[in-house]
């Protein structure tokens, strides 16, 4: 289909909308109707048509409006993309993976002409048409890694294995959920992780790393993992969080629905044939609680599993004084039928109604 | 004895041991204050140890109390410095001569071991290969996470950034690389609400 780009804010007013269409395939992230940490790996070949998992890098309708916030945050705090120096040809690589694949994937909005190393990238959308060296950076407006990574959704973390571990060495990281890479920049997964409650000691991390530094060329895998966030704001990272933590109080019982969003990320990892990092792509989808009750097995999930989270995972991410709230709001979507295995909507199999 | 036991905390948050002396031609040690009795202690366990040694210290707040100890000791060459800043660039050309096998120990104040041994890593030498020791205060050199600028010696939480005068906490979250732990707004949330500052491990 042909994509329809929105006009859209992700800050100020907050014009971020989304269509029917992106409701529908939305990544909705409860398979079942409970949550605990997991290592939820699959591989990340394809998925049903148009669903998000079908491309490599998923296009949608929020993409010139997101390239168009992640370019003000730069502007605010270039520290947001960082590269450690040895870093520079794992650049290189994600730049020739993300053009490869939206160039094959995505015809009609994206071009790459290669003859030897003369490139040529166009990318429609962007209105952006460079010729450029391969491998050569001073013909490029901005370093490989951020040159590319200006030009596609999601934060990119760019991961060095060595010492049996994977290093964040670089990235460009403008939609994270609260997390810093000029803090992190150069710790080891163990890390960068230690903040996280809970899951070091259910051995996650150990397991997770040793799927991950496995991760084979042309294999890439994916997982979901979720948070909540008030209002759409791609920006959630702790040099803001000054700005914008104060939103989460500005939830009220007549704005919930329209307010409180739930913050998916698509996690992918590739690995990348020079350099031998792993490049680990964390693309941030947001769906306010009045879109996902227009799918009724949503409703009733996405209340069981908030109702039923553990304090200490609701605390971690950032909502267990806004939980009663919204569980009033979700209780009401919820009327005790059973919910289909899986993460699709489901909608033409729903319950009977009685 | 000024040794103060951490307790266990989140894995980004550096663990300090105990000095042995190692085998190596030369040794280079980079301590503060109450760090000076790490290598005192040291010196006793190793005859030959110190005339070995390039020692840079900062006395801080201990003024002349353990410089004369120090005197004592045979030091190969001893250094003796107002502060971390004044002697970093001796520090720096120290590393960058260095050969294979130079033995690096760091004891003190955690800032002060942060911040030498991420000029050691700089240097290419891994911080797994560097022996630490922490001695004295507990205080931390502390990174604000929103305007970035450093504050150090914090022995208190919370405590106001020293640059952009927010009001931040302490976490245990450590970057190697700023030598620094993470500070983070306490009322972002709930604007001018900011409970009385404690002593850090009180």
């Amino acid at each position: 289909m042909t994509i329809q780009f929105k006009d859209e804010t992700f800050r100020g007013d907050y014009t971020y909308k989304n269509s029917d269409w992106a409701i529908k395939r939305f990544p909705f992230p409860f398979h079942e109707d409970s949550y605990m940490y997991s290592v939820n790996m699959e591989q990340h070949k394809g998925g049903p048509e148009g669903s998000i998992y079908e491309k490599r890098f998923d296009v949608d309708e929020h993409y010139l409006s997101e390239m168009r916030d992640r370019a003000m945050v730069l502007a605010d705090d270039p520290l947001r993309c960082q590269s450690l120096p040895h870093m520079t040809l794992a650049g290189w690589d994600l730049l020739e993976l993300i053009m490869v694949s939206k160039s094959e994937d995505y015809p009609d909005m994206f071009e790459l002409h290669r003859d030897g190393d003369q490139w040529r990238w166009v990318n429609k959308p962007m209105g952006i048409d460079d010729s450029f060296t391969f491998m050569d950076e001073t013909t490029l407006p901005y370093g490989p890694m951020e040159y590319i990574t200006r030009q596609t959704q999601g934060d990119f973390a760019v991961l060095d294995q060595r010492d049996d571990n994977l290093w964040m060495d670089a990235g460009m990281i403008t939609t994270q959920a609260d997390w810093s890479l000029d803090f992190d920049i150069g710790m080891n997964f163990f890390e960068w992780h230690a903040p996280v409650p809970k899951a070091n000691e259910m051995g996650i991390f150990i397991r997770a790393l040793k799927f991950l530094l496995n991760v084979q060329q042309g294999a890439p895998a994916r997982r979901l993992n979720w948070t909540m966030t008030v209002n759409p704001l791609l920006d959630t990272s702790p040099e803001n969080y000054h700005k914008w933590g104060v939103q989460k109080t500005e939830l009220a019982p007549e704005n919930v629905g329209e307010k409180q969003h739930l913050r998916v990320e698509l996690q992918t990892f590739f690995r990348l044939p020079r350099s031998n990092a792993l490049v680990f792509p964390i693309r941030c989808y947001l769906a306010s609680f009045d879109d996902l009750m227009t799918v009724p097995k949503w409703g009733r999930r996405l209340h069981r599993v908030i109702r039923d989270l553990p304090e200490e995972l609701a605390t971690y991410k950032g909502f267990i004084d806004n939980r009663p709230m919204m569980l009033d709001y979700l209780s009401a979507y919820d009327d005790g039928k059973p919910t289909s295995d899986g993460i699709w909507p489901d909608l033409e199999s729903e319950p009977e109604r009685s | 004895m000024s040794k103060f036991n951490f307790p266990e905390s989140i894995r980004s948050r550096p663990t300090y041991g105990t000095l042995e002396a190692r085998a190596g031609k030369s040794h280079l040690f980079v301590a503060d204050a109450e760090g000076a009795e790490a290598i005192i202690d040291l010196a006793k366990t190793d005859d030959s140890l110190m005339a070995k040694s390039h020692v840079i210290y900062i006395p801080k707040d201990t003024g002349e109390k353990y410089t004369s100890q120090l005197e004592k000791l045979g030091i190969n060459q001893l250094y003796v410095g107002p502060s971390f800043a004044a002697a970093q660039a001796r520090l720096q050309r120290t590393l960058e001569r260095a050969h294979m096998g130079l033995q690096l120990y760091l004891t003190g104040t955690e800032g002060l071991m942060g911040q030498a041994q991420r000029d050691a890593m700089t240097a290419g030498i891994p911080h797994t290969a560097i022996q630490t020791e922490h001695r004295g205060s507990i205080g931390r050199r502390m990174q604000c996470v929103h305007c970035k600028g450093i504050t150090e010696d914090v022995k208190i939480d919370p405590f106001v950034c020293s640059h952009c005068g927010l009001n931040l906490f302490v976490r245990d979250h450590y970057s190697r690389r700023l030598a620094a732990f993470q500070a983070v707004c306490i009322d972002a949330e709930d604007p001018g609400n900011v409970p009385p500052s404690v002593e850090l491990y009180s």
